[in-house]
């Protein structure tokens, strides 16, 4: 920690970038696009000099079929994009869903629809996240408010892509993505990494990719191993062989959605900020999170009792964690920057839906400590 | 050449047969070629890994007995350069139909090419769409009739071997499954090619396009093959020019292979010199 | 055919589709279908080991094996 070349001031995509490979990235492949494209670029420099690949493709989705095709050799990916480019991955993103394979997506939120506000911020793309794939699935995604947090969640996720091997996505916003500031990456080991589990089956025995052991994990076996086995995006058997067995289809669905909606207390990630005695409770997520939290510490200085959840996870959505949380608050008041997306799933989790409000910024600009505390002062009855 | 004799059974999963395909179907005689081209290489089950993407001819990746990579429509070359990139030792063959890597795979195709990876590529041309019941492909050509072209088709085809030469890549050769042992032959040179291969197969499609076409069954579709294919600068031609040539377009060895290309990105990179 | 060598053909009746491919291509007419519409070798003695039959087979369902010594019919 005190050494000085591990001291940087940089970019949150660089940070993402730092984190990544911290991680044991070895692949990559991507396409430009702002505001995630510092991705790409930094990992065209960094990857080659670790014996690592960089490879620029030709589009979205080529992109995101290259990571899954490199992740089946046994190395750890990640592509990175924004608004349209997230949209343009979604099948492929449920393929890696489907044939349950490790890989991580990070998606630079701009402004959308469409070509949308491209040098702005946003945080439009959280329910993308979740159901931008066709289909019942489940998904991990994760979001920081600062550039440390940022390296610890790229971490994280890698280390859940391998255990629940699953796509997993780092939604990043514009702010988070351009804005410098300091970055201490710790020291090798000081944040535990997940290696690849593969499988102990030797050679001449029959090895299934898909039959989960006790704990729920399923052994990878690297393509040009011992174990030639089949991969695909039809419903398949143990063996990954394609089935439309209603058991086989049935049991797979329900295991793809179980093995990360059952664990999310494992999987989530948050901060709470003075929340011990909070009357008022901010939950916010992503550059959004540091006006709430800034508003917060004011507001406290000033005797309100307020404090804020900051969201890590956002999906699988930490439902019994806010509930918990929650549960002593006059009021909850979700600041997010988009037409309100977390703020209906924390309706649907506390007790007293009425007592949540929305506060949101959807100009392309930062939500500011003041947008919060117009609705704060509202919500007391002090008017404007 | 290996000395044993070839038996299928080495090289498929047999659980898996009799396959899906149609009676008479080509695809079957493409399967047929690749296992002895793999066998005749000698090369060894675990070094390959195919990679398929949505359709008929993509199921041939079930079929056989190397790692298999199943994947979504179109897209199966970018998955191949993934896997071809991160572990190049590996021989990356992506079978592909006509649809899939022409249509909604086209932007694909071209770039790999454009790339020179070491990739096989396999365009099992029966210039329609069969899986989803006969509509017309990029393949189909003018004036043909599909479920979706009820009065004829106004679209134009491509011709794969000028395209794939068009956009570099570095060994194009056509047969038809008439032609088995030439299509095995030029399936081995472009296996054993360093650099992207194209080998596009005309495959019958009795099911929707010979029907639909009155271009008869399975066997008037193969001696069609036979009768309106020439081996490249064939003096037939001369007589009839829209007789389809056969034969090795392309074959460059001067061109740099991707990976092998990327390796020196990597010399550069380590010595710290950008 | 050599001589003094005889050919099998191993057909596999249950993947055998009947497309007569292999029937139609035969140089020597050495196949025919059989009462199930399935390919079969009627005139094994004919048979020059050419194998194109094998090679064409859409179902992979035939096998040429040359062997020494008589036919054993």
């Amino acid at each position: 920690m005190n050494n000085k070349n591990n001291i940087k001031f940089i970019q949150g995509n660089e940070a993402c970038v730092e984190g990544a490979i911290y991680a044991g990235l070895d692949f990559f492949a991507g396409y430009p696009i702002t505001p995630s494209t510092e991705i790409a670029e930094h990992l065209a420099s960094r990857l080659p000099q670790k014996g690592g690949k960089f490879i620029q493709m030709e589009d979205e989705i080529a992109s995101m079929g290259a990571v899954i095709g490199a992740s089946l050799t046994g190395h750890k990916v990640m592509t990175a994009t924004s608004g349209p480019g997230f949209s343009l991955k979604q099948e492929a993103l449920g393929y890696a869903c489907m044939a349950e394979i490790p890989c991580v997506i990070a998606n630079v939120q701009r402004g959308g629809p469409s070509t949308g506000n491209p040098t702005h911020v946003s945080q439009g793309d959280i329910n993308q996240a979740r159901w931008g794939t066709h289909g019942d699935h489940a998904i991990i995604a994760m979001t920081a408010s600062n550039h440390q947090d940022v390296f610890n969640i790229t971490v994280q996720a890698f280390n859940l892509a391998e255990t629940y091997r699953t796509p997993v996505i780092l939604l990043l916003d514009e702010v988070i993505g351009h804005m410098r500031e300091k970055l201490v990456i710790p020291e090798q080991g000081e944040i535990p990494v997940v290696e690849r589990l593969r499988t102990s089956v030797k050679k001449g025995v029959d090895y299934h990719p898909y039959l989960p052991r006790e704990d729920g994990r399923l052994p990878m076996s690297d393509f040009g191993g011992e174990h030639r086995y089949n991969v695909t995006g039809l419903f398949h058997d143990m063996w990954g062989f394609p089935s439309n067995d209603p058991k086989i289809v049935s049991e797979l669905l329900r295991h793809l959605v179980d093995k990360i909606e059952n664990n999310v207390n494992e999987i989530a990630m948050y901060k709470e900020y003075w929340l011990d005695d909070a009357d008022y409770i901010l939950i916010s997520y992503g550059s959004s999170a540091r006006s709430a939290v800034h508003m917060a510490r004011n507001r406290r200085a000033r005797g309100v009792k307020i404090g804020v959840l900051e969201l890590q996870t956002l999906w699988p959505f930490p439902a019994d964690i806010v509930r918990e949380k929650c549960a002593g608050a006059k009021a909850v008041i979700v600041v997010e920057m988009n037409m309100g997306q977390v703020v209906t799933q924390v309706k649907n989790a506390v007790d007293n839906p009425h007592n949540v409000f929305l506060a949101n910024r959807v100009d392309g600009e930062l939500i500011s400590p003041s947008d919060i505390k117009t609705l704060l002062r509202m919500i007391q009855g002090k008017g404007v | 050449m290996t000395k044993e004799r070839f038996d299928f059974k080495d090289y498929i999963r047999p659980r898996f047969f009799p396959h899906m395909w149609c009676p008479g179907c080509g695809h079957g005689i493409v399967l047929s070629s690749l296992l002895r081209a793999v066998h005749e290489l000698g090369l060894d089950k675990n070094d390959i890994v195919i990679t398929s993407g949505i359709g008929c001819s993509s199921r041939i990746s079930g079929y056989v007995d190397f790692h298999s990579l199943h994947t979504i429509h179109g897209r199966a070359l970018a998955f191949a350069t993934g896997v071809k990139l991160s572990k190049p030792e590996l021989k990356a063959i992506v079978p592909m139909g006509d649809g899939d890597a022409l249509a909604i795979g086209g932007n694909h195709f071209i770039h790999a090419a454009r790339r020179n990876i070491d990739i096989t590529a396999i365009v099992m041309n029966n210039r329609i769409y069969g899986m989803t019941g006969g509509q017309f492909s990029p393949l189909s050509g003018s004036g043909k009739k599909a479920t979706t072209a009820p009065y004829k088709t106004i679209d134009r085809e491509f011709d794969i071997a000028d395209l794939a030469r068009s956009a570099g890549a570095t060994f194009v050769a056509r047969s038809t499954v008439f032609h088995a042992i030439e299509c095995k032959d030029l399936l081995k040179k472009a296996i054993t090619h360093k650099g992207f291969s194209v080998v596009e197969i005309l495959t019958q499609c009795p099911t929707y396009y010979g029907r639909k076409n009155k271009e008869g069954d399975a066997i008037q579709m193969m001696e069609g093959y036979k009768n309106n294919t020439v081996k490249i600068g064939s003096k037939k031609l001369e007589d009839n020019p829209n007789l389809i040539q056969r034969g090795i377009f392309v074959e460059k060895t001067d061109v740099p292979e991707y990976c092998e290309a990327y390796d020196k990105i990597i010399q550069t990179a380590m010595k710290g010199k950008a | 055919m050599e001589k003094g060598k005889t050919v099998k053909h191993l057909i596999d009746k249950e993947w055998c589709k009947g497309c007569g491919i292999c029937i139609h291509f035969c140089p020597k007419k050495v196949l025919a279908f059989d009462e199930q519409e399935k390919a079969d070798a009627v005139r094994p003695e004919d048979c020059i080991a050419c194998r194109l039959c094998e090679l064409r087979c859409p179902d992979l369902a035939i096998q040429i094996i040359e062997q020494d010594g008589e036919n054993e019919q």
